[in-house]
């Protein structure tokens, strides 16, 4: 069976669609490129300006950097050697092979297909069972990373109520931070891999005591995984603009309301 | 009452057109309503397949103004007055005449997947089941077999070729019950991957969308069906616990065929 009858035909957008299905796919296209491309951007920006007072912007990670702690206030290597990669490795990969992105940029970046019942964009189509996509199969192993640094972004986020002259405190920076880890931990506890591997792999529920456990954690989770795609994007608006803000703090552009001396 | 347009595929596989026709639509009434009024009253020869008007049979399945519905569930008052509502055959199966398509591909798939093993029973000689774990199969049991997942599949809608590959949402959603099943012990892994084409899923949801029951085809079948696969095939660490635990390796697809013949 190949090709189709009339009134129908094959090619990229055939359609007897009549509806704006367009906007969707461009507001996906729009908010992909601008918030994906402003991470990636913001690892090279401002000499490495991540971070004031409490404040560390949530792609980057100081830990490493705290041995060789003269060189967080400067460039520490060649250009292309950004503190952010540190961090940044983990969650991009986890978003690049999360399975809501990948809906929503197979939509909106590569046209297959650009909406629903509107022709893909590709003559030949393998999906995903053929090198490189298959890659898409190692979101596991991100989501495993990521289960280790989202507690590093909490830490960040305590660690941002005090500051390392002034003592304890708040400030909307704290607040931003604390939002930030919240929406990141519901995006990454919404995942259908840990959803997998909380309970999905099980057929039986009720046959021990372990399975019943892992039941209510895959029910939990299932809770969670149905608001995954609010959680994504959220959660990816509130990564670039907690680093908006504090890359604003840090540049003097903007002052920080709190309860220490200001800065 | 008012008068509506209704702009319907008249015709066969390679010779047919849109023709307008124009009856009375009460408040209430569903595109199928419209179209048994035109079969009724201006085209007695008009090709359409119903039963049940109730949204449980699956018959009337159509594209409406471009997007896969069923006919009696789509209300008339959905589209704006002033323009003919458009209802075409769908895309991805053979056309037999105007609104009349050939599904039977899918019975031939069907008949390809392993039907349930029953494990042995218990040592009082009953199987028993929970309704913690029937609850995720009885999701699966509300497919009305409509083939609309089929249909706005992009996989085999724009590439006809994918059918001998693919075996489409409709498929997964059967194979997911099985593969979950509480008392099935077969393993359809392998079968999934070489067979059924699981990885030609690219996950763009287009199948979630326009399922009448509801069915989160994606999330819940073949997404847990594409991670019980790379559990299998991409995960070495869950590859090397299983071997630990003793767990035996899977027949490959030929494998099943030929001890299915032996036996």
């Amino acid at each position: 069976m190949v090709g189709v009858a009339r009134p129908h035909r094959l090619g990229f957008g055939a359609t007897l669609r009549r509806d704006l299905w367009w906007i969707e796919t461009i507001v996906f296209m729009v908010g992909l490129i601008v918030l994906f491309g402003y991470l990636t951007v913001s690892a090279f920006l401002d000499e490495w300006a991540f971070h004031i007072g409490p404040y560390y912007s949530p792609v980057f990670e100081p830990g490493p950097f705290m041995l060789l702690e003269d060189k967080l206030e400067k460039p520490f290597g060649p250009w292309f050697l950004s503190p952010a990669f540190v961090i940044l490795w983990g969650p991009a990969g986890f978003r690049l092979t999360c399975y809501y992105f990948r809906k929503a940029y197979y939509r909106a970046l590569a046209f297959s297909p650009p909406a629903c019942a509107v022709g893909d964009l590709w003559p030949q189509y393998r999906g995903e069972s053929r090198f490189p996509l298959t890659l898409q199969n190692l979101h596991r192993f991100f989501m495993y990373v990521a289960l280790v640094l989202v507690w590093f972004q909490w830490a960040n986020a305590i660690r941002s109520f005090h500051h390392p002259d002034a003592g304890w405190g708040i400030g909307l920076g704290s607040v931003i931070l604390v939002a930030d880890s919240a929406l990141l931990s519901l995006y990454l506890f919404s995942c259908h891999a840990l959803r997998h591997f909380v309970g999905g792999g099980i057929d039986c529920f009720s046959c021990s005591r372990w399975h019943r456990l892992r039941k209510r954690g895959w029910d939990l989770v299932s809770f969670l995984n149905v608001r995954h795609p609010l959680w994504a994007w959220a959660s990816l608006a509130s990564v670039a603009a907690a680093d908006i803000y504090i890359r604003l703090v840090a540049n003097g552009t903007i002052t920080d309301l709190n309860t220490w001396t200001g800065f | 009452m008012a008068l509506r347009t209704i702009r319907i595929f008249r015709g066969t596989a390679g010779n047919g057109t849109f023709v307008d026709y124009q009856v009375e639509v009460e408040e209430g009434n569903v595109v199928l309503d419209a179209v048994l009024k035109v079969q009724a009253q201006l085209a007695p020869d008009l090709a359409v397949r119903w039963n049940c008007k109730a949204g449980k049979c699956g018959s009337c399945s159509a594209e409406i103004n471009g997007l896969p519905r069923l006919m009696c569930m789509t209300r008339m008052t959905l589209f704006p007055p002033d323009r003919p509502v458009t209802i075409a055959p769908l895309k991805a199966f053979p056309l037999i005449k105007d609104l009349v398509t050939d599904v039977s591909i899918n019975y031939h798939i069907a008949r390809q997947i392993p039907p349930l093993r029953l494990r042995p029973p218990g040592p009082d000689g009953i199987r028993r089941m929970t309704m913690d774990d029937i609850e995720r199969a009885r999701e699966f049991r509300q497919c009305i077999e409509c083939f609309l997942c089929q249909n706005v599949c992009h996989v085999l809608r724009d590439h006809p070729e994918n059918w001998a590959l693919f075996f489409g949402p409709r498929w997964m959603v059967r194979l997911a019950e099985l593969e979950m099943h509480p008392l099935d012990d077969d393993d359809r892994r392998n079968f999934l991957k070489e067979k059924a084409g699981v990885g030609y899923c690219n996950i763009t949801k287009c199948c979630t969308e326009v399922c009448p029951a509801e069915i989160r085809i994606t999330d819940n079948a073949i997404i847990p069906l594409k991670e019980r696969v790379a559990d299998l095939h991409y995960d070495p660490f869950r590859w090397l616990l299983d071997r630990l635990r003793g767990k035996r390796p899977i027949p490959r697809p030929e494998e099943r065929v030929e001890k299915a013949a032996a036996s």
